[in-house]
C-alpha cells in the first residue's frame, strides 16, 4: 500500500479533480458581490479577535459620520448582543447567530440579506465572528477586508496570523487611548504588517476618544468612491453578468 | 475550527466524483493545502476521520500535501525570502502570492469492482 507519497496503489484507479474545495462558497460570495455592486453599497468584512473592539468601532463610526446610510450584519456564536448594540447606535442591524461555526460564510450572509434590505445604503458592515483564523478563509462577497487589532494584543499578531493579515486591506489599531498605559511599540506593528500584508495600511483609532475616526471615515469614503454602480438604463453592454 | 466545514465541502465534492463510478470504493482522497490557506492540517485530518463514517469517504484515508507560501515581485519576478517585507524595493511594487493559499481536492483513488476495471 502506498497512500501518502502520491504514486498511487496499482490496484486503485486515480481520478484527477483539481478543484477548489470551497468553490461552492466562492460562487455564493460572487453572487453576493453582484448584489452589493447592483445596490451600489460598499460591503466591508470587519474581522478581528474577540474583544478587539469591532462593535465599538462601528458605534464610533455611527457617532462621527455625517449623512451616510449604514447597516450591519453581526456574526456571533450565541447571542444578538452586538446587533442590539449597533441598533442602539443607530445602525440598522441583523444578527447572524452561527451556533458552533467560528466564521461567517457566504450563504449565511446571503440569507441575512433577505431580512436586511441593502438598496439605498452607502455602507454595509459585516461584523464577523471574533476569531483571527477562520473568517479569513471565507469570501463573503465584500469589497474590502478590515481587521481590528487592539493595542492590548501585542506587536506580533500579524506574524502569528499571516492568513488573516494577508487578506486585510486595512488594519485598524484600536483602543489607542490605552497606549499611555502600555509598552507597545507601534513601529514594531508596522514592521510586522509589512511582512504579512503586501500593501500594509494601518490607521490608529480610539472609539472612546474619537481619535483617528476621521481617517477611518476618509478611508471608507475613498473605498466608496471606487464602487461603480451600474448605470440605470445603460445599453452599451459594458456591464455584463457572469453566471459561469 | 472551520476544518469541519471544509471537510463537509470536501466530502460533497468526493461524492460527486464517486457517483460517476457506481460500485467503486473511495480509498484515498488527495488534497493540497497552502501554508497561508488558514487550514491546520492535523485538524483537517482529525476532522476527516471524525466526519467520514456513513459518507462516501467511510473507507478512505486523506493524504495531505502541504504547499509552502511563495511570494515574488510581479514585475521582476524576484522571489521574496521567507519573513522579509512583502515588497520589491527596486520595482517599488507590492509582492504577489504565487502559491500557498490553496485548499484543493487534487484527486481521489478508487477501488473498482472487478468487472469494472
Amino acid at each position: 500500500m502506498c497512500e501518502s507519497c502520491g504514486c498511487g496503489d496499482p490496484d486503485l484507479v486515480p481520478v484527477d479533480v483539481h478543484d477548489n474545495i470551497l468553490a461552492g462558497n466562492d460562487l455564493q460570495a460572487q453572487h453576493n458581490r453582484e448584489h452589493f455592486v447592483e445596490a451600489g453599497v460598499l460591503a466591508i468584512n470587519l474581522m478581528g479577535s474577540p474583544g478587539a473592539g469591532k462593535t465599538a468601532i462601528l458605534e464610533a463610526t455611527a457617532r462621527h459620520q455625517r449623512g451616510l446610510r449604514l447597516a450591519a450584519l453581526a456574526g456571533d456564536l450565541a447571542t444578538d448582543r452586538d446587533a442590539a448594540r449597533l441598533e442602539k447606535a443607530g445602525i440598522p442591524s441583523r444578527a447572524i447567530t452561527t451556533g458552533n461555526a467560528c466564521h461567517l460564510d457566504a450563504k449565511m450572509v446571503h440569507h441575512a440579506l433577505h431580512e436586511l434590505p441593502i438598496n439605498g445604503l452607502d455602507i454595509l458592515f459585516v461584523e464577523n465572528v471574533g476569531n483571527l483564523v477562520c473568517p479569513a478563509v471565507y469570501d463573503l462577497g465584500q469589497a474590502a477586508n478590515v481587521v481590528a487589532l487592539a493595542v492590548t494584543e501585542g506587536e506580533d499578531k500579524p506574524l502569528k496570523y499571516p492568513t488573516m493579515f494577508r487578506k486585510a486591506d486595512l488594519v485598524l489599531l484600536t483602543k489607542i487611548d490605552l497606549l499611555p498605559h502600555l509598552e507597545l511599540d507601534v513601529e514594531a506593528i508596522r514592521d510586522a504588517l509589512a511582512r504579512a500584508m503586501p500593501e500594509p495600511r494601518l490607521i490608529l483609532v480610539s472609539a472612546k476618544t474619537g481619535e483617528g475616526v476621521d481617517q477611518w471615515l476618509a478611508w471608507l469614503a475613498e473605498r466608496r468612491a471606487r464602487i461603480t454602480r451600474p448605470p440605470v438604463g445603460h445599453s452599451h453592454g459594458h456591464h455584463h453578468h457572469d453566471h459561469a | 475550527m472551520h476544518e469541519y466545514s471544509i471537510v463537509s465541502a470536501l466530502v460533497d465534492k468526493v461524492e460527486v466524483q464517486a457517483r460517476a463510478h457506481p460500485g467503486a470504493i473511495v480509498r484515498v482522497v488527495h488534497v493540497a493545502i497552502g501554508e497561508l490557506a488558514g487550514v491546520e492540517i492535523e485538524l483537517l485530518v482529525t476532522a476527516f476521520d471524525t466526519f467520514k463514517p456513513k459518507t462516501v469517504c467511510a473507507a478512505a484515508t486523506i493524504a495531505v500535501e502541504s504547499r509552502p507560501a511563495r511570494w515574488s515581485c510581479p514585475k521582476c519576478k524576484t522571489v521574496i525570502a521567507r519573513g522579509e517585507k512583502l515588497r520589491c524595493e527596486p520595482c517599488a511594487s507590492p509582492a504577489r502570492l504565487e502559491s500557498g493559499d490553496e485548499i484543493m481536492l487534487q484527486r481521489i483513488e478508487l477501488e473498482m469492482e472487478d468487472d469494472d476495471v
